[in-house]
C-alpha cells in the first residue's frame, strides 16, 4: 500500500511539472491553434537566465525567478512578433514548421554559448524530505504541486474573468469578428505569448532546481509530453491541461512501477490513442459540430 | 518589422558563417601540416560526450604542436560533426577520407556511429580510431570474427568492464541479489547491462530485476520506489553521469542505500554536481585510471587540464587526450604519413604509456588495459583497485 | 491519347538522360564517394517526402509518425539483406520491408484516421514512438545497440529506380479519380462526403501508399548506411520529413523534389562550418517559411509553369484522355 502511495506521489509530481509546462503550451495553442515546438525551448531558456542570476548575480530564489519570468516574457513576444505574426494568414502547418526553426535556433544559440554539457542548479529551496510512512515526499514536490495549482487558477482567472481574457477568447473563436468588435488583437495575441513564455520560465527555474540538472536540449521532451497533455485534456482548455498533465504522468509512473518501466512510453501512448479514439477531442474538449 | 528581422537573421547568418571560416584558417600558417579527421558528436544528444573527448584530442594536439610537431609537421585536425546520427557519421567520414587528405579519423564517440563510419574506412583504407566505443561485437572486428585491418579503439569492452563489476559485486561485495537499472536508448548500457547479468549468474547470485530508462530523462523514483520494495545487495547502473548522477541522488532520497555500481560512464566531475557528495557513497565503478594514481603522467594531465578549463577531466576527456597523443606515436613510429603504415604502426603498438593506462594492441585491435575498480567517498574517489585483463 | 505517348515518351527520355549522365559521371570518378551519398540522401528524402506529401499535402492528414514507417522497411530489409546476402534478398528485402510498412499503415489507418488536424498527429507520433520502442526491445534488431554489418547493395542505379519509380506511381494515383477523391479530402472532407467519397477508405488508402513507399525510402536507407538504430527514427526524423514538404509546398510532388535536395545540399555544405551549422540552418529554416510560407512550390508542379498561360490547350488535352 504505501508503495502504492509513494507511486502516485511520484507521478502526482512528475505529472505537475508536465502540467507546469503544459499551461502555457495550452494558452498559446488556444488562441492561435499553433503548436508551440518552441515552448520547451522558452522553458529551457528560462532555466538558464534562474541559473546565471543565481549563479553569477548571486541573487536570490524569487528575484530569480521574477527576472527569468520577465525575461521569457519577453522572449516570447519577440519570437512572436518576428517568426509567427508575418505567417498569421499561412496554413498551420507552415507556422508549425517556423516554431520548430525557431526551436532548432534557440537550442543551438544556447549549445554555442554554453556548451553541451548538463549543469547542476544551485540549491535555492529547502532539500527537506518528509516520511509520512512509508512515503517520502519532498518539499520541492510540495513546491512544484502548488506552483501548478496556483498557475492554473491564476490562468482560469485572467481568462474568464478579466477584460484582458474575454479578449483572448474573442481572440480564439474568431479573429477577423473580434477585430471588428475592437478588440485589438495583435495585443492580445502577444500578451498571450508574454503570460504562456513566463510561465515556461517559471517551470524552468522550478524543475532545474527540482531536477538538479538542465542542459541546452532540456526542453524537447517535456515540451512534446505538454504537447501531448495539451491535446489529452483538450486543446485550450486550461484545466484540460492540468487533467492532461497529471494523467500522463501517472501513468508513467504506473506503467514502470507495476508493468514494465522499458515499454513505458509505448504503453502510455498506446493508451493515449485508445482514449483519443474514444473521445476524439480530448478529455476535456469540446466536441465543435462542423458547419457546411 | 520584416526587415528588422531580415537584417537580425542575415547578421545570424554571416557571423556563422565568418565564426565557420575562422576555425577553418586558424592552423594556416604555412608549415608542413598533417591532416587528422575528428568525426565526433558535437550536436544532438552525444553532443556532450563529444564536445568532451574533442576538448582531450585538442590538448593533446596542442602540446605536440606546441612542442615543435611531428618531425617538423604540424597537425591540423580537421574537425566535423556529425550531429549524433549514424548516417551522418558516415557521410563525415567520407568527406575526411576523400575531401580533406586525412592520414587517419579520430572518433567518433558512441559505438554505433563508429560503427556506421568502419565500411567507408575499410573501403578507403584510411584508419579510423575511437576512444570511446566499447560495444562488443562488430567493431574491431566483423560478423564473422575476422579483424577490421584499419579499425582500432583504445578503450576496453564491454563484456570486460561488465564481467570484472560482476565479479566485484560476487567477491568485494559479497553480493547475492543485484538489480540492474539501465538507459534502455544506449548501446553502452546494453552491451554492459547484458555482460553483467551472465557473469553475475554464473557467480552464482540472482538478477531480482531488470528495469530502464531512456537518455535524458530526469525523473528516476517510478522505478526506484518499484526496485525499493525488492530484496536485493547491489544496484547495476550502467549508464552515463548525465542520468546516472540523477539516479543515485533520487535513490538516496528515497532512502536506498545499498552499494551502487557503474562503469566508466560515471566518470566525470558533472556526477559530483548532480547527486551531491552526501548521495555519493557506497559508489563503485570500474575506470580506465583513478586520479589517486601517482603516476607523473596522470597527475600533469589533471593538473593542466584544471589550468586550462577549471574543472577536473572526465573519461572522454581524458580518452581523448590519450588518443591524440596515441595517433601522433604511431605516425611518429611510422615515419610516413602514409594510412597504410600509420594503420601498421598503430596495430603493432607496444606498451605505449597514457594517461588511462599503458597498453599494447592485441592482434583484434582491441587494447591489453588493466581496469581500475574506484570506490567514491562523499564524492571524491577514496579507494581504487587494480583488475589485470585475462 | 497520342499526347499522352508523347509526353511520357518524353519523361521517359528524361529520365534515362538523367541516370546514364550521373552513371558516366560516377564512373569517370567526377562524382566521387563522397557526392554520392548526398545523393543517396536526396534520393532518400525524396521518396519519404514525396510519400508524406500524399498523406499530408494532397489528402490533408497531419501525421507526425513517417518515421516509424520508414524504421519498419530499415529493420526487415536488413534483417532479410543480412540472411541473404545477394541482390536478390536485397530486393525481396525492399519489398518485404515496404508491404510490412503498409500493413502496419492499415492497422495503424484504420483507428486513427477518424481523428482529426493535431489529435490525429498526437495518434500517428504515439504509434511511431510505440513501434521504435517495440525495436529498441526486440532481440532480432539488437536494441539499442543497433543493426550494424548490414551488406550495401544500394547504389545509383537501384536509388534512381526506386526514386523515379516512387515519384512516377504517387504522382499518377493523385492524377487518378482515387487521387482527386484524396484531394477532395482535403479542401472540405464534409462536402466530399456529402459528394459521395468514402473518406476513411480514401483516407486509409492514402496512409498505407505512404507508408508502403516510406518503407520503400527506409530499406533503401538500411541497406546504403550500412548501421541502423532506433534512435534514428524519432520523432525529429518524422519532423525532418515534414519540413522537406512544407518546405517544398504541400501538394507539390515537384516542390518535395527540390526541397529534398535543396536540404540535403545544404546540410552537406553546413558540414563544413561545425560549431555553426545548426544555427545557420535554422536561420534559415525560419527565414524560407517567413517569405515563402506556401513553401517554395506552393501547389504548384513543374508542369504548370511550363504550361502557364496555355490553360485552354490542357484543359483540351485532358478531356481528350
Amino acid at each position: 500500500m504505501s508503495e502504492f502511495l509513494q507511486q502516485m506521489v511520484n507521478g502526482i509530481s512528475l505529472g505537475s511539472i508536465y502540467a507546469l509546462i503544459a499551461l502555457g503550451y495550452t494558452m498559446v495553442y488556444g488562441i492561435i491553434k499553433l503548436i508551440n515546438f518552441a515552448h520547451g525551448d522558452v522553458y529551457m531558456i528560462g532555466a538558464y537566465i534562474g541559473f546565471a542570476a543565481t549563479t553569477y548575480a548571486q541573487l536570490g530564489f524569487f528575484p530569480a525567478l521574477i527576472i527569468s519570468m520577465a525575461a521569457c516574457a519577453v522572449l516570447g513576444v519577440f519570437v512572436e512578433r518576428i517568426a509567427y505574426k508575418p505567417l498569421r494568414n499561412s496554413s498551420r502547418i507552415a507556422v508549425l514548421i517556423t516554431a520548430i526553426g525557431v526551436s532548432l535556433l534557440m537550442e543551438y544559440v544556447m549549445m554555442f554559448f554554453v556548451g553541451a554539457e548538463v549543469r547542476s542548479y544551485p540549491k535555492l529551496l529547502s532539500e527537506r524530505v518528509f516520511e509520512i510512512g512509508n512515503v517520502y515526499i519532498k518539499a520541492q514536490q510540495l513546491y512544484i504541486i502548488a506552483t501548478a495549482i496556483i498557475l492554473m487558477i491564476v490562468l482560469q482567472f485572467i481568462v474568464h474573468k478579466t477584460k484582458t481574457g474575454k479578449a483572448m477568447r474573442a481572440v480564439s473563436i474568431d479573429k477577423d469578428a473580434a477585430q471588428l468588435m475592437g478588440i485589438k488583437v495583435d495585443r492580445t495575441i502577444s500578451f498571450t505569448f508574454a503570460i504562456g513564455s513566463a510561465f515556461a520560465g517559471a517551470a524552468g527555474v522550478l524543475v532545474g532546481i527540482y531536477y538538479n540538472s538542465i542542459d541546452p536540449l532540456m526542453g524537447i521532451m517535456p515540451g512534446l509530453k505538454a504537447f501531448v497533455a495539451a491535446v489529452f485534456g483538450g486543446i485550450g482548455s486550461i484545466p484540460g491541461a492540468m487533467i492532461g498533465g497529471l494523467g500522463i504522468g501517472i501513468m508513467e509512473t504506473l506503467v514502470s512501477g507495476y508493468w514494465n518501466s522499458m515499454y513505458r512510453d509505448a504503453a502510455v501512448f498506446a493508451f493515449l490513442i485508445i482514449i483519443l479514439i474514444l473521445k476524439p477531442a480530448g478529455l476535456l474538449g469540446k466536441n465543435t459540430r462542423e458547419k457546411v | 518589422m520584416k526587415k528588422l528581422l531580415v537584417l537580425m537573421l542575415a547578421f545570424i547568418l554571416v557571423a556563422g558563417s565568418l565564426a565557420g571560416c575562422g576555425d577553418k584558417n586558424a592552423n594556416e600558417d604555412g608549415t608542413k601540416e598533417l591532416n587528422i579527421g575528428i568525426n565526433y558528436e558535437l550536436t544532438g544528444p552525444n553532443a556532450s560526450y563529444g564536445e568532451a573527448s574533442v576538448q582531450g584530442i585538442m590538448m593533446a594536439f596542442d602540446e605536440i604542436n606546441d612542442a615543435g610537431g611531428i618531425d617538423g609537421m604540424k597537425i591540423n585536425p580537421v574537425e566535423i560533426d556529425n550531429k549524433s546520427d549514424s548516417a551522418e557519421a558516415t557521410s563525415v567520414a567520407t568527406r575526411l577520407m576523400t575531401q580533406k587528405n586525412v592520414v587517419a579519423c579520430l572518433g567518433p564517440a558512441t559505438t554505433g556511429n563508429f560503427q556506421a563510419t568502419i565500411p567507408e574506412a575499410i573501403g578507403n583504407q584510411i584508419p579510423i580510431i575511437s576512444a570511446s566505443a566499447t560495444g562488443d561485437e562488430g567493431v574491431t572486428t566483423d560478423k564473422n570474427g575476422k579483424v577490421n585491418e584499419y579499425v582500432f579503439r583504445l578503450c576496453f569492452n564491454d563484456s570486460f568492464q561488465g564481467v570484472t563489476m560482476a565479479n566485484f559485486a560476487s567477491n568485494n561485495l559479497e553480493a547475492k541479489k543485484a538489480v540492474i537499472i539501465k538507459d534502455t536508448s544506449s548501446d553502452y548500457a546494453k552491451g554492459l547491462a547484458e555482460n553483467f547479468a551472465k557473469t553475475f549468474k554464473s557467480n552464482g547470485g540472482e538478477i531480482v530485476a531488470e528495469e530502464g530508462y531512456v537518455t535524458k530523462e530526469k525523473d528516476f523514483m517510478a522505478i526506484l520506489t518499484k526496485v525499493k520494495s525488492k530484496d536485493f545487495d547491489v544496484i547495476f547502473l550502467p549508464g552515463y553521469y548525465q542520468e546516472a548522477g540523477l539516479v543515485i541522488k533520487q535513490a538516496r532520497e528515497l532512502g536506498i542505500d545499498t552499494p551502487i555500481l557503474g562503469a566508466d560512464g560515471f566518470d566525470s566531475p558533472v556526477l559530483l554536481e548532480l547527486a551531491g557528495a552526501k548521495a555519493l557513497n557506497k559508489v563503485y565503478f570500474s575506470n580506465h585510471y583513478s586520479s589517486l594514481d601517482k603516476d607523473p603522467l596522470v597527475q600533469d594531465f589533471i593538473a593542466a587540464y584544471k589550468e586550462k578549463y577549471n574543472t577536473d577531466p572526465g573519461a572522454f576527456q581524458a580518452l581523448g587526450y590519450d588518443l591524440g597523443k596515441f595517433i601522433a606515436d604511431a605516425i611518429q613510429r611510422a615515419g610516413s604519413t602514409k594510412p597504410e603504415e600509420i594503420k601498421n604502426a598503430l596495430a603493432s603498438t607496444k606498451d605505449f604509456a597514457g594517461v588511462t593506462g599503458s597498453f599494447s594492441m592485441d592482434k583484434n585491435h582491441n587494447p591489453i588495459k588493466s581496469i581500475v575498480v574506484i570506490e567514491l567517498k562523499d564524492g571524491v574517489q577514496a579507494t581504487s583497485v587494480k583488475v589485470e585483463p585475462k | 491519347m497520342r499526347i499522352l505517348m508523347k509526353k511520357n515518351l518524353l519523361i521517359l527520355l528524361c529520365l534515362i538522360v538523367t541516370f546514364v549522365i550521373v552513371q558516366v559521371l560516377i564512373m569517370n570518378g567526377i562524382i566521387t564517394r563522397f557526392h554520392e551519398i548526398t545523393i543517396a540522401t536526396i534520393c532518400i528524402n525524396i521518396i519519404l517526402a514525396v510519400s508524406l506529401n500524399l498523406v499530408t499535402g494532397f489528402t490533408g492528414q497531419f501525421s507526425l509518425g513517417h518515421a516509424g514507417f520508414m524504421s519498419i522497411g530499415a529493420y526487415v530489409c536488413a534483417i532479410i539483406n543480412s540472411r541473404m546476402d545477394s541482390t536478390l534478398g536485397f530486393l525481396i528485402g525492399i519489398l518485404a520491408g515496404a508491404v510490412a510498412a503498409a500493413i502496419v499503415g492499415v492497422i495503424i489507418g484504420i483507428p486513427t484516421l477518424r481523428l482529426k488536424g493535431d489529435y490525429l498527429a498526437i495518434a500517428t507520433l504515439g504509434m511511431a514512438e510505440i513501434i521504435r520502442v517495440i525495436f529498441l526491445n526486440l532481440k532480432i534488431t539488437n536494441g539499442a545497440a543497433g543493426f550494424s554489418g548490414i551488406p550495401r547493395y544500394t547504389n545509383w542505379m537501384w536509388l534512381f529506380i526506386f526514386t523515379a519509380g516512387s515519384i512516377i506511381l504517387i504522382n499518377n494515383f493523385i492524377r487518378s479519380s482515387h487521387g482527386r477523391a484524396c484531394i477532395s479530402i482535403r479542401e472540405d472532407e464534409i462536402a466530399a462526403e456529402s459528394m459521395g467519397i468514402n473518406t476513411t477508405k480514401y483516407k486509409v488508402m492514402a496512409f498505407t501508399i505512404g507508408a508502403f513507399f516510406a518503407g520503400i525510402a527506409g530499406a533503401l536507407f538500411a541497406s546504403y548506411f550500412y548501421f541502423i538504430k532506433p534512435d534514428a527514427f524519432g520523432f525529429l526524423k518524422s519532423i525532418d520529413i515534414l519540413v522537406i514538404v512544407v518546405l517544398g509546398g504541400m501538394g507539390s510532388i515537384t516542390g518535395s523534389v527540390i526541397a529534398a535536395t535543396i536540404l540535403a545540399v545544404l546540410t552537406t555544405f553546413l558540414q563544413e562550418f561545425t560549431a555553426v551549422r545548426m544555427i545557420i540552418y535554422a536561420a534559415l529554416l525560419v527565414l524560407i517559411m517567413i517569405f515563402r510560407p506556401q513553401g517554395l512550390m506552393g501547389t504548384k508542379e513543374i508542369t504548370d509553369i511550363f504550361k502557364f498561360g496555355k490553360r485552354e490547350e490542357r484543359l483540351n488535352g485532358r478531356r481528350n484522355r
